[in-house]
């Protein structure tokens, strides 16, 4: 056994859609959408040969249908990969990718494996949320849960009852800035890069092109998030507006031990110092991202001021702020997802781990001056999860 | 570019073409999509051909599919000019590009007005993909096929998935040209000898196809790419093609390759077609015509010269020909005329083959790899058991050893495949077939041993060519059981199996021998238990009466080559060579014992056979002078054409009284037997059509076969 230093090489996604019949991916396979990711970073990484890549670890949520048959392994035969390589799927709900990504490393720094590739899909317009659950009884007949823990949207209400200082204003606030620095970051061409065209059929209009996010509304007022409804509850704080949709896409990255990449020419974006997962109340979960980082800056000897850039999923607008509140983090601080989050660009549940680490690394090549990146994100029944990198550009 | 200003590229005409060409009623409408793709660098305009169906329903180009491209084409065409677009694309739906011309109006067409119209809007349309002001691309996602190569030759650049299983310009084949540019841009692109490749060599090769990756070795296309995410990679290339970061050359054809390379490749072309077919389909000829203009002709006179040549095929007889043969060997072949219920056959799991020779060990292979059951092979003795069943072990390890099956695959056949001199092993198999001595005691014999171990539902199939089967059944317990199940040689090639109902067979055995047949990836024809069957006893006809013509004193030279025009796959006595002359005697004399006013048994031929001679030929392919003596002299010598004369009169009366005696349920049966057991052409429709066209059943029966 050996503990070796883990490092981020490349990560790719497909442009996010909506979840829908009419959503850019509505007759896409959420498998196609994992090949293309993995054809990609093989293409982008020349130097890799493709029988020394160690795994293929896919999150996906719903693990059936075109995200069943072991995803891993299944989109990894698809994509060309040598048959020596293996894959396994894996669900950790919102955190699937992150959960994938911390796997492998944990091979890799074992020395399991010298490189693999970690992500995550989900269709959510193919599978949508809660589709063929069967929940145990005994979660209400022992009042395991309150009822409201399976919908997400209602442990976001739930949030904001505990954090009264959270309101629908601020909430509302919160997601026009997300849109807006989604929409500069698309100008200043920050997101591009970590884009891989996909092609997309329709039998009504034929083969297209999917070379853009589908979900981010740019035109976003104040004024406008204001009349939106919420649908969680009746005169509630969570709208459509200041929470992620529905969405449909797929994510992968390269994660290999620092020496082996270095062997290989494979340039390091970032290296993985470590990570935490935490459990909280499912009626809350969006608190989740608030344990695990805790833990995991007390045990790397840190605070919140260490950290130069902070990639937290936008779930919901309230779990945001609840975790910027707990760490006296200002709403508009710009070390907060610089390049815009979720609530604009969308949040295909099992893959947003790693569109976290994309636009992450984005950030620390241009920013050489900041040390320390997380990504974090809350988990549905109730987790979080924060993991912790080190900028390799200083 | 311009795009050009003829009479071919305004809407108008073509609109009238599309009247003229005649609305299919049941036309399945290849539409043509029209989606924005953002390169980058600027928008293509992607045209994805499309029916509707899935892909087992390929999409192909009637009058309304070639106006719904022609639509799309006007809408890009206008944003082209008004610069709002950089590039146009064409790619097809899932696993299918296009496959060409829907040619179930063919049979309609019945003027030169309407075959012209067919041609000119096909090249109306396809050719504005290539005048447009900006580039055009195809991206070939799945099987392209004639008309569907077309589309994308008249593209500007061209993409191919390695995942393609099949580009081909089939047309000839069939009895046409490629008559939608493609005879012209073709040899251009790719060059005279590659070009004739694809439009004669494959198609008269058992219209053999391209895989992708041999397209694009050819030139076909510009760039391949995996199928796995194709349309993404392909529309990357395209936007660098756009950006100029890649440069195809595209040099004149007059430059690339000189007079005399092209005429050597179109008279290679000639000659290997002239091998086949002796001058007997104009197709083939037509198309070697229009590459050998293609060169020095411009664009205009190139396209006009395919529409002029399409419209002789198109009112031909050949074409309608081709068109029913291909329509037997696609429908009738797969739905055997005067089957029994599917759902009597019963399973097989275990198989018998009585005899150890060459052919019963054929038998046993096919057997083996394609039902993939166990296969026990008797015989007298030991040794014949242990010589069958080694050739049977050798032919598959030959198999593995050149890659055709992986060494998993070899040991599991291997293992399926065993001898013995007891028939004992056969007591739990399902299905025995014998292949033994023609010789009907002998046959009776085996039957009532195999009979006393096998259960009561085994089959026993024979494969007799010329024994009557229920003789063979007489005196079973069991008579219902026998079923003839004629192969023909060589078993792993030709692709029929006459399947003889005798007196007594009953549908269970019937249909698991047709099953059997199906499983065996054979086409079968149910045939009554009359002597021959089918395709020995036509062939022993024709052979006969030419040999007749022989023994009456034709010299053999003159009888060799009597039936060139009907462009047989081989000449008489090379196909007495191949089937051998002591068996065609053998047949020939059971044929003249049941039928005496028609058949006979030819004098020189047994003086043959009496002299051991096996081969007319000798290796150099000329006669054999020992042969060449034995088969001349007489005194009543008959010109080429009276021999086929009294040949082909000879096929009209045998098979007038075949269809009488109800040997098969149709005309139609004896072509597909004659297709598939004897490789008789598609031009010729089997034969049946050939004879009516030519007036020869008219003549000998009264009528034609088929009003």
């Amino acid at each position: 056994m050996r503990a070796r230093d883990v490092v981020f090489v490349d990560g790719v996604r497909t442009p996010f859609g909506k979840a829908g019949p009419k959503g850019i991916y509505a007759q896409t396979r959420a498998d196609d959408l994992v090949v293309r990711v993995i054809r990609e970073l093989m293409r982008r990484n020349p130097q890799l040969p493709p029988e020394r890549v160690g795994e293929v670890a896919i999150a996906a949520t719903a693990q059936t249908g075109d995200q069943g048959l072991t995803i891993g392994r299944s989109a990894a035969i698809l994509a060309g990969l040598p048959r020596s390589v293996p894959g396994f799927a894996i669900d950790r709900m919102c955190a699937g990718a992150m959960t994938a990504v911390t796997t492998v490393a944990g091979e890799v720094s074992q020395g399991a494996a010298d490189i693999a590739i970690a992500g995550g899909v989900e269709h959510m317009g193919h599978h949508p949320m809660g589709e063929g659950v069967d929940p145990n009884p005994r979660f209400l007949s022992e009042q395991l849960v309150d009822t409201s823990a399976l919908v997400m949207g209602q442990t976001a209400e739930n949030l904001h009852d505990r954090f009264p200082a959270v309101t629908r204003e601020r909430a509302d606030r919160y997601a026009y800035h997300s849109q807006r620095k989604l929409a500069a970051a698309y100008a200043r061409g920050k997101i591009q890069p970590g884009l891989v065209p996909m092609a997309v059929r329709s039998a009504e209009q034929g083969w297209g092109l999917a070379t853009a996010d589908e979900p981010p509304r740019p035109g976003t007022t104040l004024e406008g998030l204001a009349e939106l409804k919420t649908p969680f509850r009746p005169h509630g704080r969570v709208t459509a507006g200041n929470s992620a949709g529905l969405n449909d896409g797929a994510t992968g990255c390269v994660i290999a031990a620092a020496d082996f990449a270095a062997e290989l020419g494979l340039p390091a974006r970032m290296r993985l110092v470590d990570y935490q997962f935490a459990g909280v109340d499912p009626e809350v979960m969006g608190i989740g991202p608030v344990p695990a980082t805790e833990a995991l800056l007390a045990r790397n000897d840190l605070t919140m001021d260490d950290i130069g850039l902070i990639e937290v999923n936008e779930a919901f607008a309230v779990q945001v702020l609840a975790f910027l509140d707990h760490f006296k983090v200002d709403d508009e601080d710009p070390r907060v997802n610089p390049l815009g989050g979720a609530i604009a660009v969308g949040h295909p549940l099992a893959s947003s781990g790693v569109r976290l680490m994309i636009q992450l690394a984005a950030e620390l090549a241009e920013r050489p001056e900041v040390r320390y990146g997380i990504t974090t994100m809350c988990i549905g029944l109730g987790m979080g999860g924060t993991v912790l990198w080190e900028n390799v550009n200083a | 570019m311009p795009e050009s200003s003829g009479p071919n590229a305004t809407g108008t005409p073509l609109a009238d073409y599309a009247r003229s060409f005649g609305e299919l009623p049941d036309e399945v409408v290849t539409q043509a999509h029209v989606r924005d793709v953002d390169l980058g660098i600027g928008t293509l305009a992607l045209i994805t051909l499309d029916n509707g169906k899935d892909h087992t329903r390929p999409s192909t180009f009637g009058a309304r599919g070639l106006m719904s491209l022609n639509a799309a084409v006007d809408a890009v065409a206008a944003r082209a000019a008004a610069g709002e677009i950089a590039a146009v694309g064409v790619t097809g739906k899932p696993f299918i590009f296009a496959v060409g011309a829907d040619l179930s109006g063919v049979p309609a067409i019945d003027s030169a007005e309407k075959a012209l119209a067919i041609g000119r809007l096909g090249h109306g349309v396809f050719r504005r993909l290539g005048e447009l002001r900006v580039p055009s691309f195809a991206f070939i996602n799945g099987a392209a096929m004639g008309g569907g190569v077309e589309v994308a030759l008249h593209c500007a650049y061209r993409t191919i998935s390695a995942g393609v299983p099949a580009v081909a310009l089939p047309e000839c084949f069939l009895g046409m040209v490629p008559a939608w540019g493609g005879a012209y841009l073709l040899p251009r692109l790719i060059g005279p000898a590659a070009a004739l490749k694809v439009i004669i060599e494959n198609p008269l090769s058992q219209n053999k196809v391209l895989r992708g990756p041999e397209a694009f070795a050819l030139g076909i296309a510009d760039a391949m790419f995996e199928p796995a995410d194709f349309l993404e990679e392909s529309l990357r290339w395209a936007a660098r093609v756009l950006a100029g970061e890649v440069v195809v050359e595209r040099p004149d054809p007059r430059a690339r390759w000189p007079q005399a390379e092209w005429d050597q490749a179109v008279a290679s072309a000639r000659f290997f077609a002239d091998g086949k077919l002796h001058g007997a389909a104009k197709a083939p000829y037509r198309a070697i015509d229009l590459v050998a203009a293609a060169r020095s002709r411009t664009r205009d006179e190139g396209f006009a010269a395919e529409d002029e040549a399409q419209v002789d095929l198109l009112l031909g007889d050949e074409l309608r020909a081709g068109l029913y043969a291909f329509d037997l060997v696609q429908r009738r072949a797969r739905k055997p005329a005067g089957a029994p219920d599917k759902s009597l056959a019963r399973p097989v799991t275990k198989v018998g083959v009585v005899g150890a020779g060459l052919m019963a060990a054929q038998i046993a292979l096919l057997f083996t790899r394609r039902l993939q059951v166990p296969v026990v092979l008797t015989d007298l003795d030991q040794a014949r058991v242990d010589a069958g069943v080694a050739h049977v072990h050798g032919e598959i390890a030959r198999l593995a050893s050149r890659g055709r099956l992986s060494p998993d695959a070899a040991s599991r056949l291997t293992a399926l495949v065993t001898g013995s001199v007891s028939k004992a092993p056969f007591a739990d198999a399902d299905f025995v077939i014998e292949a033994v001595f023609e010789d009907l005691a002998v046959k009776k014999r085996v039957f009532a041993e195999v009979e006393s171990i096998v259960s009561d539902q085994c089959v026993l199939a024979t494969n007799t060519s010329s024994l009557p089967v229920s003789a063979m059944a007489d005196g079973l317990a069991h008579p219902e059981r026998v079923v003839g199940f004629h192969f023909f040689n060589p078993v792993a090639v030709l692709p029929l199996v006459e399947v003889v109902r005798g007196a007594t067979t009953d549908d269970g055995a019937l249909a698991t021998a047709l099953a059997v047949g199906k499983g065996l990836k054979k086409d079968c024809v149910i045939v009554a238990d009359r002597p021959a069957f089918v395709v020995n006893r036509l062939l022993t006809r024709f052979l006969g009466d030419i040999t007749r013509s022989v023994d009456e004193g034709t010299p053999l030279e003159v009888a060799e080559h009597a039936a060139d025009p009907l462009g047989l796959p081989m000449s008489p006595f090379l196909l007495l060579q191949l089937v051998g002359p002591a068996i065609a005697l053998h047949v020939s004399q059971t044929l003249t014992r049941a039928f005496p006013d028609r058949f006979s048994v030819s004098p020189k031929l047994r003086a043959l056979v009496e002299a051991g001679k096996s081969a007319v030929y000798g290796p150099d392919l000329r006669f054999d002078p020992e042969a060449a003596a034995l088969l001349s002299g007489g005194d009543h010598p008959l010109t080429a054409q009276a021999v086929l004369a009294r040949a082909l009169e000879g096929l009209a009366q045998e098979i007038a009284i075949m269809l009488a005696e109800g040997v098969v349920a149709a005309p139609q049966d004896i072509d597909l037997c004659m297709i598939l057991g004897a490789g008789w052409p598609f031009h010729l429709g089997g034969i049946t059509p050939y004879l009516d066209r030519t007036g020869v059943s008219a003549k000998v029966n009264g009528a034609p076969f088929r009003a």
